[in-house]
């Protein structure tokens, strides 16, 4: 057992790991969830870009709400920031520090997604395929403005009548998907590049604050984990006593309505202390009934004054 | 006893974990539901919004009661709920905080269901494949038929291999167009609920911290005294059964001694605790008569008190009935086999 409770202190002393660990699952998920998605663009003038950019940004904030409700921290953060001073003063440091690192964490998953997402070509190719240029394309050249809006909409549809031997469609969705791609690629070196200066350049500026922040954020998340088990333990313990005080009156109350001889015997006096006195198919159930209709009140103190 | 103690705690403390790997794995089997289901949209006009609507919402209706069902809570909840008032009060925000939590996390399952419907799609594309817009999407050239024939006709849209309407309307259009609205009011779906999730639990620690504290630990404390009460009950059961057991068997030796007349035979002293297991049986007759006794004729759940200590050890049971005061008899149930 002494496993579990190593277990259980790597956890309580490694919440950051955790949180990192939650994080990269939840990238898994985005990626998992891009490719199980059947995207289906609807190839109609109106809803291609609504449908396009709509599955390029709605998931991702589903994502990003997902990553801060199941990030243990944010509540810890929240009920810090809300909480009445008291004896103990509120330090704002601190409670930025957890700001911005539960952000940073919630913030990985819907970025993956808008990167897969731009580098896959679908969704871009589906919400501006209306929007090229028809005179670059021979096939789009020569057709009159109302129908060159109905082809180019058809273009991320391979499938459909018009568009399944049509050369001019594979050059747009080729450029689109171009596009796409560069700009996936650019927002993924940016973000890279920001990170790595964001964590390269940070200890040149309030290092120790840095510290002084990230030791208190751990501190309260800690306490506040310890102060929950302090409490289950206590309540195992209430409750405990609260059970022993109700048998223990029963069997009082028992002795009052049988005058039953002291007894002398030494032989079962183990099981006899176990039995609590209550030796009878009546008693039992009567034990049974009174905890039922007359739950004992959550008062211990005259179990202690025992 | 240490180890299931740690345990115990572990899983206490853990509690909620616990319940959430419960939801998780409920919420999996949502989805393996629904793809291991196989949809067969019936095509005709009216079957196909009942069909349709139906897949949609009844499994998560079912799953939602399921989830009650699994929550080994649920019982603790309606207990709490209609116990007499007794001894102790009875505090309303510590039921609400308890079916709060389990219909919490008994939604999680049928709003799976629903969202991996919707973004599937094949719902709506057979409940209301007959309310697709003719005039934007359908072919201009098309035949002039009746309401009702047109109505048939568009029923066979999800049914590919019997269609006969592209004069009408093409195939693909309508479908891509009824998925494209399923999507999107899926993916609506699951924003509105992840919205509705993190206000829920973000703005709770703004307003009752501190009647969340106080809700949440005495309904963990509800829970324990339960487990504890049975923990406690089963140890007496075991107890109680122990010496019924082992009185059971001191009346069968003691009727058989007074019956054959056997003079107790004192185990050696080397032999001790297994001689004194024996309780008196010793022989094949013996053990037949006291198997035969236990089936036909079984103890009654008095427990007498132990022998008072007397020379003669067998005879402890004889002799007890001299000593009972009047007020005694109406409680002790003196058992004779002969």
């Amino acid at each position: 057992m002494d496993r579990f409770r190593m277990i259980f202190q790597y956890f309580q002393s490694n919440s950051e790991s955790v949180m990192n660990g939650i994080c990269g699952l939840l990238a898994l998920a985005s990626v998992k969830m891009y490719t199980s998605f059947d995207f289906s663009c609807p190839c109609l003038p109106q809803y291609n870009v609504a449908y396009g950019l709509g599955i390029m940004f709605v998931p991702p904030v589903i994502l990003f709400l997902c990553g801060l409700i199941l990030n243990r921290q944010s509540l810890v953060m929240l009920e810090e920031w809300r909480r009445p001073p008291g004896h103990r003063k509120k330090d704002l440091a601190v409670i930025r520090y957890m700001c911005s690192s539960i952000m940073q964490r919630a913030m990985v998953a819907p970025v993956i997604w808008i990167i897969v997402t731009l580098l896959d070509g679908k969704c871009l190719i589906c919400a501006f395929s209306g929007s090229v240029d028809p005179e670059r394309f021979v096939g789009f050249a020569n057709v009159s403005t109302v129908q060159v809006q109905q082809l180019l909409a058809k273009v991320p549809c391979k499938d459909d009548e018009l568009m399944r031997n049509n050369t001019s469609r594979k050059a747009v969705s080729r450029y689109l998907r171009c596009w796409s791609q560069a700009l996936g690629w650019s927002i993924f070196l940016v973000l890279i590049i920001a990170a790595f200066l964001a964590r390269w350049l940070r200890p040149c500026f309030n290092q120790a604050t840095l510290l002084q922040a990230r030791h208190w954020s751990n501190y309260i998340d800690i306490e506040q984990k310890i102060f929950e088990e302090t409490c289950c333990e206590h309540s195992r313990l209430f409750a405990h006593k609260c059970i022993l005080h109700f048998f223990e009156s029963m069997r009082q109350e028992i002795k009052l309505h049988s005058f039953s001889l002291p007894r002398e015997g030494e032989g079962a006096e183990g099981e006899e202390d176990l039995l609590q006195g209550i030796t009878d198919q009546d008693q039992v159930n009567k034990l049974l009934k009174t905890w039922y209709y007359e739950k004992p009140p959550l008062d211990v103190s005259q179990a202690h004054q025992r | 006893m240490d180890k299931f103690r740690m345990i115990f705690q572990f899983f206490q403390s853990n509690q909620e974990s616990f319940m959430n790997g419960i939801c998780g794995i409920m919420a999996l089997a949502s989805t393996q539901m629904y793809s291991a289901f196989d949809f067969n949209c019936p095509c005709l006009p009216h079957y196909n919004l009942a069909y349709g609507m139906g897949i949609l919402l009844v499994p998560p209706f079912i799953l939602f009661l399921l989830g009650f069902v699994l929550n080994n809570n649920i019982s603790m909840l309606a207990e709490e709920w209609r116990r007499p008032q007794g001894q102790r009060g009875k505090d309303p925000s510590v039921l609400r905080y308890m079916f709060c939590s389990m219909a919490q996390r008994a939604m999680i399952a049928p709003a799976v269901w629903v969202s991996v419907t919707l973004l599937d799609g094949k719902c709506i594309t057979c409940a209301f494949c007959t309310s697709v817009p003719l005039e934007a999407l359908g072919n201009a050239s098309h035949p002039r038929l009746s309401q009702g024939e047109i109505q048939r006709v568009l029923a066979r849209i999800p049914c590919k291999e019997i269609y006969n309407g592209q004069q009408l309307i093409a195939n693909e259009v309508a479908v891509r167009y009824l998925r494209c609205i399923s999507q999107a009011l899926g993916w609506c779906f699951v924003l509105l609920m992840t919205t509705l999730a993190f206000l829920v639990r973000s703005l709770r620690p703004c307003f009752s911290q501190a009647a969340f504290l106080k809700s949440r630990y005495w309904s963990h404390y509800i829970d324990i005294e339960r487990k504890l009460f049975d923990e406690t009950c089963a140890e007496h059961a075991r107890c109680f059964a122990k010496v019924c057991i082992q009185q059971f068997f001191e009346g069968m030796s003691t009727d058989l001694v007074a019956a054959h007349c056997h003079l107790p035979r004192k185990a050696p002293a080397d032999a001790g605790e297994a001689a004194e297991k024996l309780l008196g049986i010793t022989d094949q007759g013996t053990m037949n008569m006291a198997l035969k006794s236990w089936h036909r004729c079984k103890p009654p759940l008095h427990l007498h008190p132990p022998a008072l200590p007397t020379g003669n050890g067998w005879a402890g049971e004889g002799q007890s009935p001299t000593h009972a005061s009047a007020p005694r008899r109406e409680t002790a149930a003196y058992y004779s086999w002969v």
